[in-house]
């Protein structure tokens, strides 16, 4: 694996999952079709100018879905991959499933965004199911996703509640993809993975080399 | 297939379906679950059945309840655990419901491929995963695929909006996801719809599912649900 020592510093601090959110919002290029995973990458809807012309795919049959739906804009036949009561924008389109899996594989998706357990240095994806046997086993559509899109980020904390390391030379969960991830956004820094090995994009609120030391990756 | 009949009652719409029948179920969570054929199919009393559906039930109605009443022997789904999968996770645990997960690009598409009368298709979904176990890979232009078979039903139970009196169809907005997939995918597809008008009252450009997929048609009362604890 190498890695070029990037060792700026562009915040001052861990971000939050809204700092996080915003960064990745910042990212995403102007105009693209785009599908955000069930949970924290939602926050990135939020997040994203009014002027980007960003396009959201929902995986349940829909494109250019608006906002969270509240009191009265309630409707049950609205929702999006997660189930949650959402809105519709201007210029929506509905359709059925084998169609809207059909624009992940087929390339025309431009970026997904998912949570992750773990994510390899070389880009493999482990994010559907902790593989013990109490855990009953629910893919969704996170292995579609990770092979569908043309660019696959992962948005999770760094490290476990108990401080193991989520990005790992070796996923040690089940596989959802094989080096399907291109970059990973997390509260300590980010990162490109993938066939390279893993490279340190910048880091918050900790060295670079700090980083690399914990996580195990040799800086060149 | 004869045109589409319009029944009077939910438990004529189900009549004769038969034990370890395979039923396609259609909606995704609650948004276009088909409540009433459902609660048909518990009065009806087929067993030992084997559901596909994208979920496996949400709260204590449509196809929770059908579990609940002990009919299911196996359930097809890409996402069976959830905050509200209670009835599901209590039978899983308990050993008496067999699941098998299906990536659900790959469950749409595998109904798409029985509805269209294809054999097989090699699809990149899941290569290197534990849900590739037991299926061939095969390398193409470079890239890994896996071998995908159909999945046809006996039955598919469905929801849409609105049917015309010759079985054409549309729906509204997220609640379409499965159904126009499984209404080509079963041998006898059964829809329930909050209304049914006369053939000429759906704009042809519009209509989702031609008629032509679809054999019996209910009109009942809509009912709607959100999903309890959906984040």
């Amino acid at each position: 694996m190498t890695t070029t020592p990037s060792d700026q510093v562009r915040a001052d601090h861990q971000l939050s999952m809204d700092e996080l959110a915003a960064v990745i919002a910042r990212d995403i290029p102007a105009g693209s079709f785009v599908n955000l995973g069930i949970g924290q990458p939602t926050r990135i809807a939020d997040h994203l100018p009014a002027d980007s012309g960003v396009v959201l795919h929902t995986e349940n049959g829909m494109l250019n879905m608006g906002p969270k739906a509240e009191g009265d804009a309630v409707d049950p036949d609205l929702t999006n991959a997660g189930k949650v009561p959402v809105t519709e924008l201007p210029g929506a389109a509905y359709f059925h499933h084998a169609d809207s899996f059909a624009k992940m594989r087929g390339g025309h998706l431009d970026v997904c965004v998912l949570g992750a357990y773990q994510v390899a240095f070389d880009g493999d994806l482990a994010n559907w199911t902790t593989g013990k046997p109490e855990d009953i086993p629910a893919v969704g559509g996170a292995m579609d996703l990770a092979i569908g899109a043309k660019d696959v980020y992962v948005m999770m904390t760094l490290f476990t509640r108990s401080g193991e390391p989520k990005l790992v030379p070796r996923c040690g969960y089940p596989l959802t993809g094989v080096g399907c991830v291109s970059r990973v956004y997390t509260d300590h820094g980010v990162f490109d993975v993938g066939p390279d090995g893993v490279r340190i994009r910048e880091t918050y609120g900790v060295s670079a080399h700090e980083i690399a030391e914990r996580l195990g990756i040799q800086l060149s | 297939m004869s045109r589409a009949e319009i029944l009077e009652s939910t438990d004529a719409a189900v009549a004769g379906i038969e034990d370890e029948s395979t039923i396609l179920v259609g909606g995704f969570g609650l948004a276009g679950m088909p409540f009433d054929l459902i609660d048909a199919l518990i009065r009806q009393g087929a067993k030992d059945l084997t559901i596909v559906s994208n979920n496996a039930g949400n709260g204590d109605v449509g196809l929770a309840a059908l579990l609940a009443a002990g009919r299911v022997r196996k359930v097809l789904c890409s996402f069976p655990r959830q905050a509200d999968s209670w009835v599901f996770d209590g039978l899983y645990r308990a050993g008496k419901i067999e699941l098998e997960v299906v990536p659900q690009g790959n469950l749409a598409e595998r109904m798409r491929a029985a509805g269209a009368g294809i054999g097989a298709f090699y699809c990149p979904t899941a290569v290197g995963t534990p849900l590739a176990e037991g299926k061939e890979e095969r390398e193409i232009d470079g890239r890994k695929y896996l071998l995908e078979y159909p999945i046809k039903g006996d039955y598919a139970l469905i929801g849409a909006h609105i049917a015309d009196a010759l079985g054409n169809l549309v729906y509204r907005k997220t609640a379409r996801n499965f159904g126009p997939v499984m209404a080509t995918a079963a041998t006898t597809t059964i829809v329930q719809v909050d209304e049914v008008v006369e053939p000429g009252k759906l704009d042809p450009e519009a209509v989702v599912t031609p008629s032509i997929y679809v054999d019996r048609i209910v009109q009942v009362e809509a009912r709607h649900y959100t999903v309890q604890g959906a984040r």
